[in-house]
């Protein structure tokens, strides 16, 4: 596998579950989908796997306004 | 005998009609001609360089990095060591087409173990399945180009194939350039693979083949040119680095890649039909306008529809080319930049997506988002 600049990645959560990774790629900022045919998705895992990356967990949640 | 069976008697053994004549046939409705031979012989997307999404022209370098639709630079090794763009140089193109992809050496590269540099396209796996590569009936494949160069001499492709995308199995080949500058015209026949990759060979939406033209390697990424092998080669041993003259030239088109041990001339399909096929893979959007959803909380609108003109590969990663959006809901409107994206549903026509890092909205009420210079969704091999 040719390896790809990846500089960042941070899980996106929706309830709790991961959904998605933000993630700056040869310098730019994009979403990738947990999809193992995602080829950026799976440059990320490869890099992880090696010990090149780490994804980081996604932020707090937004308090719901007035609950 | 019938005119249907003597009709059949002219396709040879390579699914070519030889006959020369002069009958005509007014009546073919029997004939049953051989699988491959008519529209769609061509496996390369965008072998005539036309789209040009991603730079619309302009000269790009890098790492890895995607160049004209489906062609995909690598740099192992060293990066920026060339340009790649969409008619460099402004030379005219051979007489048939309009465009070609044109390298362009920017050093004197010194090759160190490691390094290797090309220009690959992978094939999705569904378009290659007949070649029955693997088995005792693989099928041999005949890759034909325009190719002009500053330099002369042995140059080296190399096709792979594999599970999704690998690289296992391996047949690197040298062509001559005989004269500078000048456009030439190549073919090459391979043999079909009868010995099956250890990791099988990928006949889905995963990378089937791939066809790469090396612009330089290290030994040891070099096969010995004319036979498969179980390697992971990357270039051709004996094949000019292109990379190593500061200023060399490299410029290609009118690249297919079919069945069969004839090639046939370039297949020149509608440019409609040619985008569509790159759509698959890549596919960007100026400018979107507003898109409805609804507020999840006050910084996610979701279950916000993003239509896809096809059947896109696999789930894409989805960039907001300029970063910058813009949300209206009925209360107030506001602008930011750095958008997530989520995918919720993929389907043959759109995307279900949520857009999070958001502000101004309203939970579970009605809210749009405009992304300033639109999106692209890659879903590249």
């Amino acid at each position: 596998m040719n390896e790809m600049n990846i500089t960042s990645a941070q899980y996106i959560e929706d309830e709790g579950t991961n959904v998605s990774i933000q993630a700056t790629i040869d310098g730019i900022t994009m979403s990738v989908p947990l999809d193992p045919a995602n080829r950026h998705y799976a440059a990320i895992m490869h890099q992880v796997k090696a010990g090149t990356l780490v994804i980081q967990p996604a932020d707090e949640p937004e308090q719901p306004v007035g609950e | 005998m019938s005119r249907a069976r003597s009709f059949s008697k002219l396709i040879n053994k390579d699914n070519y009609a030889t006959y020369s004549g002069s009958d005509s046939v007014t009546d073919i409705s029997a004939v049953s001609l051989p699988q491959g031979t008519l529209g769609f012989r061509n496996r390369i997307i965008n072998g005539d360089m036309r789209i040009d999404q991603r730079n619309a022209g302009a000269s790009v370098t890098g790492y890895v990095f995607y160049t004209l639709d489906r062609w995909i630079a690598i740099q192992a090794g060293t990066t920026n060591r060339f340009s790649v763009q969409q008619n460099a140089g402004a030379v005219t193109p051979p007489v048939g087409f309009t465009n070609y992809l044109g390298v362009v050496s920017l050093s004197a590269h010194s090759l160190v173990a490691g390094d290797y540099y090309q220009i690959k396209q992978s094939i999705e796996g569904f378009n290659v399945a007949d070649f029955d590569w693997g088995t005792a009936n693989a099928r041999s494949i005949t890759v034909s180009f325009w190719v002009r160069s500053s330099l002369t001499g042995n140059f080296g492709v190399v096709v792979s194939w594999g599970s999704s995308g690998s690289n296992q199995r391996t047949y690197p080949i040298l062509y001559s350039i005989t004269s500078a500058n000048t456009w030439e015209y190549k073919t090459i026949t391979i043999p079909g693979d009868t010995t099956m990759a250890a990791g099988g060979f990928e006949t889905g939406n995963g990378g089937g083949v791939q066809l790469r033209f090396s612009l330089g390697g290290w030994a040891t990424s070099a096969g010995t040119s004319g036979s498969w092998a179980a390697a992971n080669f990357q270039t051709v041993i004996g094949d000019t680095s292109v990379v190593s003259t500061n200023g060399a030239t490299f410029y290609i088109t009118g690249v297919q890649l079919e069945e069969g041990t004839v090639p046939t001339p370039f297949e020149h399909r509608p440019y409609g039909t040619e985008l569509a096929l790159c759509q698959r893979y890549y596919y960007t959007c100026s400018r979107s306008g507003y898109m409805l959803g609804r507020g999840n909380g006050t910084t996610a609108l979701t279950d916000l529809r993003i239509p896809t003109p096809v059947p896109m590969r696999t789930s894409p990663t989805i960039t907001d080319n300029s970063g910058t959006w813009y949300v209206i809901d009925a209360d107030s409107y506001t602008n930011g930049t750095g958008a997530t994206f989520s995918i919720g549903n993929f389907s043959a026509n759109h995307l279900i997506v949520q857009v999070g890092n958001l502000t101004g909205l309203t939970d579970n009420r009605v809210g749009m988002i405009s992304l300033f210079s639109g999106y692209s969704l890659d879903a590249e091999l």
